[in-house]
């Protein structure tokens, strides 16, 4: 009970081997991909592998624990790569205007916050179309997939944005005890959404609403209210994470930012163990999911294969991942 | 059919079962829900393959083994959620997979929309046949799909319900369609809960009772108290000796009223209900399926909104318009479902629970885990849940246990008004017991309770009035002591005509 890594609707006895490998086999992948870069991949034991693979896993793992609330709740988002494109084009805007020239510190607090309230606005529309109008998820999110990344790239004229602003870089460079500040961002980010769902009424009736929703709504829960607000969260993370992405960079590309991200995000919840039917958020195995996806793509291009067969991979690691879930049920 | 049985995993739900129907006959075939009327009718279609017995059709001993066979045998089935493409025009509809070819490739449309005109005209419909048929009516459609039925020479028209989703005047047109086709000498198996129709058009009557086919007989001269004593399995001469009793009005003995429910009305299946309850008190809902009892249940939980009447609660005028609103107003439904609608069943028995309590074990959005526990383990030991432990998920446990765990997770509310929909439908004996003995304690400690049940048993002697529905409306009310079931059933027989 006290030490597990999983939040699901049920809680199961930890020190069963058998079913830890079958319901941990994300840890076990890990194992292998771990295992095989020490042998193969040249350099992997470098300090520096370790950071450039921190500072790349925050954006997925962010984004990836957004899309656990949300698939818990039965739904899913393919919005995010596009707020992130959204958000990371409006903060250069903000902190190279005039003002933000004028009150630099101001300019970068209003350069953060602008774009996630903006990213939680898009939130708020995925979700009210979702459970008040009742459109699938699926359909809802495409919207913003298709437009979202399209309004980022009007705001900037489609053109590349590159910028010096070291306070706002911190986000993606910045570094606390040695190790990346986005990393810690992430754990941070974990503990208290691992928190909200175990703890609080909010996290349960998440879960309750994936696993059940009419029994939810017919026990007086707040149906409504409660999968807008994991839209609303998403967003947020999604824009935080197209922010950190903008300043690892110092420049902002609209057509870039997040691109893909959506199946990332998706694959990285799926390998930690989400349902895509939803009732369970595991929050820790979303972060576990994105350090295995980012690991694969890093281990193919350290050693010299294509991008394009990248996708192929990381293609094969969904269909296994979603083999494991239907063995699981079973 | 003679003598077919089937059994699904060894649970028999059909035992000897034997039906026949003549060639131009209107055969009805009633039974209580559970009878075994579905899976005979799924087994005469090819959907179901008996496990023993003979199926004759025709003249010759048949196997149909798929409702593709069914049908090219000439049996057509009618459902009650219509096999059709809405979003296609009738004349695709009625000549889907039978068009009409122009070389052998091409879909000759004229050829095709004058045989579709032709064949609607034989039942009196005069429509636009190229109009899509999602634009008609459900009485038009159905009418369609019966149309359908007969141009592909169905020798047996199999309707489910036919009735269930349609208006008086839309019945009246479907019923001259049925003794169209009776006169054409094609047979129709009539399944219907509504027996006054069965008089009308039915030539003869098969009633089903626990997986057997009890009686057949002539419509003629049969009294719907007859209908109804087959269906329960009791003496109509009984229920004839045992007179009636009215109890009408009289005095609350009770506590003040908890709930008034004047005249209120959700739809075509609840036209009409009058109902009050007192504290301390058990009022039932007696009726047939389909007399509107659950849609009442709905209707007070705020599930189906109002279209008519007003609901009060301890004198003052209610809004039910949510389950949130109801369970606020002190109301809470267990529902009829327990799979669809009532358990989590990866959540373990704890959350389950609580689910409905969990606002008032909040604070500041953080839940109280140790009194959520403290509270769990007072149900669990209260109730007698037998469970290996509040984190067992509840879909491993059986189904008297869940029932419990979904009692506790209201009982826990403390609401004045439980509403209970077949409280112990699919539980065993034992735990049947118990649910009831803790529905009379919590009555006790005066709050009121609404008992729906299709266990005219359990009505009769957990309810302390029983409210009549029938065709939804309330249409009488009994009183304790003094209620046999007898009586009831008489209730339910004497709807409408007031004869024998």
């Amino acid at each position: 009970m006290s030490t597990q890594s999983y939040v699901s609707g049920s809680s199961q006895p930890i020190f069963n081997w058998k079913k830890v490998l079958k319901n941990h086999g994300g840890l076990v992948a890990l194992v292998v991909i771990l295992g095989f870069n020490i042998l193969v991949t040249p350099n992997f034991l470098q300090l520096q592998t370790l950071f450039v693979n921190i500072s790349q896993v925050a954006t997925i793992a962010i984004v990836a624990m957004g899309m656990t609330l949300v698939i818990a709740t039965g739904g899913i988002d393919l919005s995010v790569g596009a707020i992130m494109a959204l958000a990371g084009a409006i903060a250069p805007l903000i902190f190279q205007s005039e003002f933000g020239q004028m009150y630099p510190a101001l300019g970068v607090a209003l350069a953060i916050g602008f774009p996630l309230l903006v990213a939680m606005a898009c939130g708020l529309f995925n979700g009210v179309l979702v459970s008040v109008l009742k459109v699938q998820p699926i359909i809802a999110t495409l919207i913003l997939f298709i437009s979202g990344r399209g309004i980022a790239q009007v705001l900037t004229n489609g053109n590349l944005q590159t910028f010096k602003n070291p306070n706002f870089s911190y986000l993606g460079t910045g570094k606390i005890l040695g190790l990346p500040f986005q990393g810690w961002l992430a754990i941070a980010i974990a503990c208290v959404l691992f928190w909200i769902i175990s703890r609080t009424i909010f996290g349960r009736y998440v879960l309750a609403i994936g696993g059940n929703e009419r029994a939810a709504t017919l026990s007086g829960g707040p149906v409504r209210r409660v999968k807008i607000a994991v839209y609303i969260i998403c967003g947020a993370l999604s824009g935080l994470a197209g922010l950190i992405v903008v300043a690892i960079n110092s420049a902002s590309d609209a057509a870039r930012n997040g691109d893909l991200m959506e199946l990332d995000a998706i694959a990285a919840a799926v390998v930690g163990g989400a349902l895509l039917q939803g009732g369970r958020a595991p929050i820790f195995g979303a972060i576990l999911g994105a350090v295995i996806i980012q690991l694969v793509k890093y281990t193919l291009l350290a050693n010299g294969v294509e991008d394009e067969v990248a996708l192929i991979a990381k293609a094969l690691i969904i269909v296994a991942a979603v083999y494991i879930q239907q063995a699981r049920k079973e | 059919m003679d003598a077919v049985q089937k059994a699904f995993n060894g649970v028999v739900a059909l035992d000897g079962a034997s039906l026949d129907i003549e060639k131009g006959e209107v055969h009805a075939l009633i039974g209580q829900n559970g009878a075994g009327k579905s899976t005979l009718i799924k087994i005469l279609t090819g959907v179901y393959h008996s496990d023993g017995g003979h199926v004759h059709f025709d003249g010759a001993e048949s196997f149909i083994s798929s409702p593709r066979e069914a049908q090219s045998a000439g049996i057509a089935t009618i459902y009650q959620e219509l096999n059709l493409v809405p979003l296609r025009s009738v004349t695709e509809n009625i000549v889907m997979g039978y068009e009409p070819k122009r070389m052998g490739v091409f879909i000759d449309w004229d050829e095709a929309h004058k045989r579709a005109r032709e064949i609607l005209q034989r039942f009196g419909i005069d429509i636009d046949v190229t109009a899509r048929l999602g634009s008609f009516s459900t009485a038009i459609q159905q009418l369609v799909a019966i149309a359908r039925a007969v141009s592909l020479d169905a020798k047996l028209v199999i309707m489910d319900e036919p009735t269930s989703s349609l208006d008086v005047s839309e019945v009246k047109v479907l019923f001259g369609v049925v003794r169209g086709l009776r006169d054409a000498g094609v047979s129709v198996l009539y399944v219907s809960h509504f027996l006054d129709e069965l008089f009308e058009i039915c030539d003869r009557v098969t009633t089903m009772r626990d997986g057997r086919t009890v009686d057949c007989r002539k419509m003629k001269g049969v009294t719907k108290l007859d209908l109804i004593s087959g269906m329960l399995g009791r003496a109509s001469s009984e229920i004839a000796e045992a007179g009636m009793t009215e109890f009408s009005g009289g005095e609350a003995k009770h506590g003040e009223v908890l709930l008034c429910a004047e005249n209120i009305a959700t739809g075509p299946r609840l036209t009409k209900l009058d109902i009050t309850v007192h504290r301390g008190e058990i009022v039932g809902l007696g009726g047939l399926l389909g007399s509107g009892r659950t849609e009442a249940a709905r209707a007070l939980f705020g599930i189906d909104a109002l279209t008519g009447g007003a609901v009060s609660l301890k004198g003052a005028s209610a809004r039910l318009e949510t389950p949130a609103a109801a369970i606020k107003a002190g109301i809470a439904l267990l529902t009829e479902d327990r799979k669809a609608e009532g358990i989590i069943p990866d959540m373990s028995v704890r959350e389950n629970l609580t689910l409905a309590l969990l606002p008032k074990l909040t604070r500041n959005g953080q839940i109280d885990r140790a009194r959520e526990r403290e509270i769990v383990q007072s149900f669990i030991d209260a109730l007698g849940i037998k469970t290996a432990g509040m984190e067992q998920p509840i879909r491993e446990l059986s189904g008297g246990n869940q029932q419990k765990v979904l009692l506790a997770r209201w009982l826990a509310v403390e609401p004045e008004l439980l509403i209970l929909d077949e409280p112990t439908r699919g539980v065993d004996v034992g735990a049947k017991r118990e649910i009831q003995a803790i529905i009379r304690d919590y009555v006790s400690k005066g709050f009121g309770v609404v008992l729906i049940s299709s266990e005219f048993e359990e009505l009769v002697e957990g309810a302390d009035r029983i409210v009549v529905l029938n065709e939804g409306r309330s249409i009488k009310e009994l009183k304790n002591p003094g209620i046999t079931e007898d009586i009831l059933v008489r209730a339910l027989a004497h709807t409408g005509e007031e004869a024998a």
